[in-house]
This record gives structure tokens, C-alpha cells and sequence, in this order.
């Protein structure tokens, strides 16, 4: 069983939801994103996104491309996300991580070698955004022999036709795009998320975890609650982005605050 | 018509996939957009065979926009330059001063059919902007351009005229604050409005049916000069010159000679400070396939797939990328891609201007500067078609200022 496999078995044990906490490579700079990363399951993170910068994160709001350009500017690369990602692995062989980001750096890279880089370092799964179903053959053929999960993002237009076509390329979890915008904006409604859960649940026996304008406890608990996790994202960049210093380096309160947030968002999830 | 069903036709691309020979095009989009594109693929399908539809573009191909453009022998530019003979296709004469009308009266017609209300496009120079903007005033339509920081800057006139048509122009700060920030802010738009936006393309690229709608939308340059030069020539041209940003004009005017292979065609893409500089636009002769905005194409970009900065004078080049047909044309070597740098195209639009009494874009500049350079060289029986995809009047401020001019 994988590691994914593994965790929401453990949850679903516990009768509880995900927390999803997502944390970009090299913002604001390595040390501190390896740092957060490291704390952030003793903080409540069930699973971990790790973001790889790119330069034109078009599906993304604000908050996620101002931290991409943070660790850009600060050397993310591919390797060096998996750096971070050995790294972890050092003390922590149970919290799956989830690489998410846009093609381009990764056909760069070389889709095979990428992926058996990336799953020799520690990494369970893969979201790549700007790759539909139709356009994955090249590097899906790799990520299965890796062992590496495809986790598919569906979205409130995707028709009943598509959801089939989409899901036969999924595995681990699938990631519900719970509005029709991009990361960090809007919310939707509790009432919105149960509507549209019995068609995903109807379609699939993956778990299935909400993202996309989750910011407060509340909201994360009741993503977590309606579906099997919730992923926060932008709010925790945002929180961040705040406590850097004029250069856009780390502080002394960077870290804490963090993950202070994080472990609200973590008690909200289990208190349900 | 027949080249079309040729069996080994180079007109039939894309695939069913949006691919240009396998490799380039696609529909590399968030899943949020790939049921609309499969929806705007099923309507454009549709639209295209049906006669009422080609009926009214042809009506406000005419009567609006103003089309057929004319084709004038550039008698003394062909005289000073003692070599090839050089027609010039007009497209700055259509309404709103450039080629960019053409794909636009067709992209809102098929919104229309479509049922949207809302519009929102890209911008560089702001050309397809003011095009956006016209067609929305004309048939009353909400619209939002999203436009980079730095050439609301250097485009004022644009800008000023966009708001004038009743437009919404929202500068983009992120990046460098050109045309690629101005496409990812456009498609966020779009991901957030889906129920009654519309994404209105400016250029053959982004994901399918993009490439291939707009390369038909502007079809009609290449159409219309193929008929112009048999009129004067009673022959096919030799050799066509256009300028290539995101590659429109140059498609538009490309594609209806593809098959004619005695007809040597030339992309002239931005070299910015020079190809070697660092400082370019030239997507292809200087950089490797990718993916970006939706689709696989020749891109500017670094060792690790980060995107670069494109640079050049002329806002509406600015692009790190090109059309995915333009990169396929390449590959096949059908097509040959050069570059004229800033400072080549400065000179051409100031000789174009004296010279012939047209005062050309800076985009369609740099084809000026190439066709300008291998004149001299061909025979005077050559016949060269150099394509003017739009005037230069925006380009004013910009022009000036490299000149030392202070107006």
C-alpha cells in the first residue's frame, strides 16, 4: 500500500478529514520553506503539497505567484525541491508528499527522469496543473513504474463525460477545484460542496479532498468533514508573505506564525 | 480552394488533439477550462460550415472593417533598393489600424453565437486590445482588457482609445509587466468567469482551437494577396515577408501558400538588441520547444524550464513564444524565421515612412527591415510581398524617444 494509501486508511480509522498544508520550495528562501516543511506534520499536517515554482503560474491567484517568484528568486529548481525533500525524509517516512505545479519545468527536466528522481527522494504523488487527462500520456507512462500517484484535479464544469475520462487517470486522491477561479480567491459554500460531492463520490472509491479558497478553521473543517481532506494553501503563503522583511527574508516570527495557523486549522479538523 | 484537399497538403493541421504534426499544440489548460474549449471547438466546428455564418463575417468583413485591403507596388522603396519588386499588403488600412480586426470580427461573432456577454482579451502593443475593445462597442458588449504595466506605459494612445470604446484595460504589474503577464492574467479571468465570458485570443497560439481559429480568421490576407499578385503578376509571388510575435499576421498571410512551394515564405521575429544579446524576442532562433499558455511550442526559456523575459522595442513582439503552427512550420522547414533587430526596424520604419507615405507599425517594421535587406539581392523579376500588418501612428512616442525626439 502507498504511503497515500496508507494515511487516508489511518484517517478514515480516526473518522476524520485530511489537513493539507501547502508550503512552496525556496520561499522565501530554502532553509525556511525545509524548516516549515519539516514542522509541519507535528503542527497537524496529515498530508503535505509541496509547490514547485514556476514562472507563470496562470491558474494560480496572487499569493501562490508572488511566492513562486519569491523562490524563484531565491533558486528553486526542481533539484533543489527534491533537496528539500530527502531532507524530510530523513526523520519522516509516513506524511505523504504531494509535488504540485505546471509541466514546463518538468518536461525540462526529462519526464522519465523526473519522475524516478523524484520518487527515489520521497515523493508519493504528482499535481500538475496545466495537464489534462488528454495530454498526460507522455509522462503518466512513467509515474506508475515510479510509484508515483497521479492526482487529477476535477472542477465544478467538468461534465458527468469528462469526470470518467479523468478519473481513469487518477490515483491516490482526487483533488475537487471546489470553484470555478483560481487558488487563494473566492470560497464556496458549504452547501455548494455537499451538491457536489455525491457525483465525485458516485464516480469514484478515491478519496476525494477540497481545495481552493479554504483560508479558516472553520472552512477547513468543514471541507475536511464533507469530503476526506482539505488543502490550505494561500492563506498560509499570505500569513508568510506578512511576516517577511522589507527584502522579503524570513523573520524571527516567520516560522511561528505559521505554524501557529496551521495548528488552528489542525484543531478545527479533528475537533469535528 | 484545392490546395485544401490535397492529400499531402501542409493545410490540414491540426489534428483532432490540436496538433501540429503530432508534436506542437495542444490543450495544456487547468481542467476548469477543458470543457470550455471543447465546447468553443464543437461551436467553431460548427460555425465554419455553416453558410449563414460566413455570410455575415463577409458582411462585416466589407462594410466594417473594410476589407479587401489593397496591395500597392512600393515603387520607389524598389526603385532605392534596386532588386526584388515590393508589393505591400495593407492590413494597416483596415478599421483600427491593423490585421488584428479580422480575427476579432470573427471571435465575436462566434460569442455572440454562443451566447456570451462578457469579453476579456490580452494586449501587448495594444492593437488586438483596441480591436476587442471596437467589436465590443459595436455590438455592445462588456469588455476587459488585461494589459502588462510597461506598455500601458509605452502604448498610451492605445490605452486612452480602449477606454474611449467603453473597455475596462487593467494594467498587469506582475513579471515583467508585458504581453506574457497580460495572456495568464486574461486566462485567470476567464477561469473565474466561466459561465458568461469569453476568451477573446489575439494571436495564433494559446490552446486549441485557438491556433487554427484564428490562422482561418486571418486567412483572408493571404487569400486576398494570392488573388492581388495574380491581378498584377498574372503569377504567384516569389518570396513573403511578415513580422512574427505570437505569429498572426504572418500566419494569415503563410497559410493559403503553403502548398505553393515556388513561394518562399519568411518570418522576420524580434531580435531585440541583437539574437545574441540576451535581450530578444526570437522564440525560435533562440529557444526550445516548451509548454506554455495552453500549448507546446518554441519558447524562451532557461536551463530549468523557468520562462524568460521577452524583449523588444515594439510591444506587440514582446512574447516568449510563438503560434505552435509556426514552430511545426519551422521544424518542417517550410517556413524560414530570421530576425531584424530593434534598431533595423527603427530605420525601416523611418524608411518605409519616407519612402512610401505609409507610416508602419514597429511590429510590421521589422518585416520592412528584412524584406529591405534582401531586396538588393533578388532579381528584379522577383516578386516580394512584404506584409504591413499595421500603422505606426502608436508607435509615435516610442519612435521618438529612440530618435531623441521630445514631443
Amino acid at each position: 500500500m502507498s504511503r497515500i494509501a496508507r494515511r487516508f486508511a489511518a484517517l478514515r480509522a480516526e473518522r476524520r478529514g485530511a489537513l493539507i498544508p501547502y508550503v512552496e520550495a525556496c520561499d522565501p528562501d530554502f532553509a525556511t520553506s525545509l524548516a516549515l516543511l519539516k514542522a509541519m506534520p507535528d503542527a497537524g499536517a496529515d498530508l503535505i503539497e509541496i509547490g514547485m515554482p514556476f514562472s507563470d503560474p496562470s491558474a494560480d491567484g496572487p499569493v501562490i505567484q508572488l511566492a513562486a517568484q519569491r523562490g524563484l528568486a531565491a533558486g528553486a529548481t526542481l533539484d533543489r525541491l527534491l533537496e528539500m525533500v530527502r531532507a524530510f525524509r530523513e526523520d519522516d517516512s509516513e506524511t505523504p508528499l504531494i509535488v504540485m505545479g505546471y509541466l514546463n519545468p518538468i518536461e525540462s527536466y526529462g519526464y522519465e527522469r523526473f519522475c524516478q528522481v523524484a520518487a527515489e527522494a520521497g515523493v508519493d504523488g504528482l499535481i500538475v496543473v496545466d495537464m489534462p487527462p488528454e495530454e498526460s500520456a507522455a509522462l503518466e507512462k512513467f509515474m506508475e513504474p515510479a510509484g508515483l500517484d497521479m492526482i487529477r484535479l476535477v472542477a465544478p464544469t467538468t461534465t458527468d463525460e469528462r469526470l470518467k475520462l479523468v478519473l481513469g487517470h487518477a490515483s491516490g486522491f482526487v483533488y475537487y477545484v471546489s470553484i470555478t477561479g483560481i487558488t487563494g480567491t473566492r470560497s464556496a459554500s458549504a452547501a455548494d460542496l455537499e451538491a457536489a460531492l455525491p457525483r465525485l463520490r458516485a464516480a469514484t472509491d478515491l478519496p476525494i479532498v477540497i481545495g481552493f479558497g479554504i483560508r479558516t478553521p472553520e472552512q477547513a473543517a468543514q471541507a475536511a468533514g464533507i469530503a476526506d481532506g482539505a488543502v490550505v494553501a494561500s492563506a498560509l503563503l499570505a500569513t508568510l508573505s506578512e511576516t517577511l522583511d522589507q527584502d522579503l527574508a524570513p523573520t524571527k516570527e516567520t516560522l511561528p506564525r505559521v505554524l501557529a495557523q496551521l495548528e488552528e486549522l489542525s484543531k478545527a479538523v479533528r475537533r469535528r | 480552394m484545392t490546395a485544401v484537399t490535397e492529400v499531402n497538403s501542409l493545410r490540414q493541421g491540426p489534428d483532432e488533439s490540436g496538433r501540429f504534426g503530432g508534436v506542437f499544440g495542444g490543450r495544456f489548460v487547468a481542467e476548469t477550462l477543458m470543457p470550455l474549449l471543447l465546447e468553443l471547438d464543437r461551436e467553431y466546428s460548427r460555425a465554419k460550415t455553416d453558410p449563414a455564418f460566413r455570410k455575415e463575417l463577409d458582411f462585416y468583413l466589407r462594410d466594417y472593417v473594410g476589407r479587401p485591403s489593397p496591395l500597392w507596388f512600393a515603387r520607389r522603396m524598389t526603385e532605392e533598393l534596386g532588386g526584388a519588386k515590393i508589393f505591400m499588403k495593407r492590413e494597416e488600412l483596415n478599421h483600427t489600424g491593423s490585421h488584428k480586426l479580422n480575427n476579432v470580427m470573427g471571435q465575436i461573432l462566434l460569442a455572440r453565437r454562443m451566447g456570451r456577454t462578457r469579453i476579456v482579451a490580452e494586449t501587448g502593443a495594444g492593437q488586438h486590445g483596441v480591436a476587442t475593445a471596437t467589436v465590443c462597442a459595436l455590438f455592445g458588449m462588456k469588455c476587459v482588457i488585461y494589459m502588462g504595466a510597461t506598455d500601458v506605459e509605452r502604448q498610451q494612445p492605445n490605452v486612452f482609445r480602449m477606454k474611449l470604446l467603453g473597455a475596462e484595460v487593467v494594467p498587469v504589474t506582475a513579471g515583467a509587466g508585458t504581453l506574457k503577464d497580460a495572456m495568464n492574467e486574461a486566462m485567470r479571468d476567464w477561469v473565474a468567469n466561466v459561465h458568461d465570458t469569453y476568451f477573446l485570443v489575439g494571436t495564433v497560439a494559446g490552446p486549441h482551437p485557438y491556433p487554427a481559429m484564428v490562422r482561418d480568421f486571418q486567412c483572408v490576407i493571404g487569400d486576398e494577396t494570392k488573388r492581388q499578385v495574380m491581378e498584377a503578376e498574372g503569377r504567384l509571388p516569389d518570396v513573403i515577408v511578415a513580422a512574427i510575435g505570437g505569429g498572426s499576421n504572418a500566419m494569415g498571410i503563410f497559410h493559403p501558400f503553403l502548398d505553393d512551394n515556388s513561394v518562399k515564405l519568411i518570418g522576420v521575429e524580434a531580435a531585440g538588441l541583437g539574437l545574441d544579446s540576451g535581450k530578444t524576442a526570437a522564440s525560435i532562433e533562440r529557444g526550445r520547444p516548451g509548454v506554455l499558455h495552453g500549448n507546446r511550442t518554441y519558447l524562451l526559456q532557461d536551463e530549468n524550464g523557468q520562462i524568460d523575459e521577452a524583449h523588444s522595442i515594439s510591444a506587440g513582439l514582446d512574447y516568449p513564444g510563438i503560434g505552435p503552427e509556426h514552430s511545426w512550420l519551422h521544424d518542417i522547414g517550410r517556413v524560414e524565421y530570421v530576425g531584424a533587430t530593434d534598431s533595423e526596424a527603427l530605420d525601416a520604419f523611418t524608411f518605409c515612412t519616407r519612402m512610401e507615405g505609409i507610416i508602419p507599425a514597429l511590429e510590421s517594421s521589422h518585416a520592412i527591415a528584412y524584406a529591405k535587406k534582401i531586396a538588393p539581392t533578388l532579381s528584379p523579376e522577383t516578386v516580394l510581398v512584404v506584409n504591413i500588418s499595421g500603422r505606426g501612428d502608436k508607435d509615435i512616442d516610442t519612435v521618438a524617444k529612440h530618435l531623441g525626439v521630445s514631443l
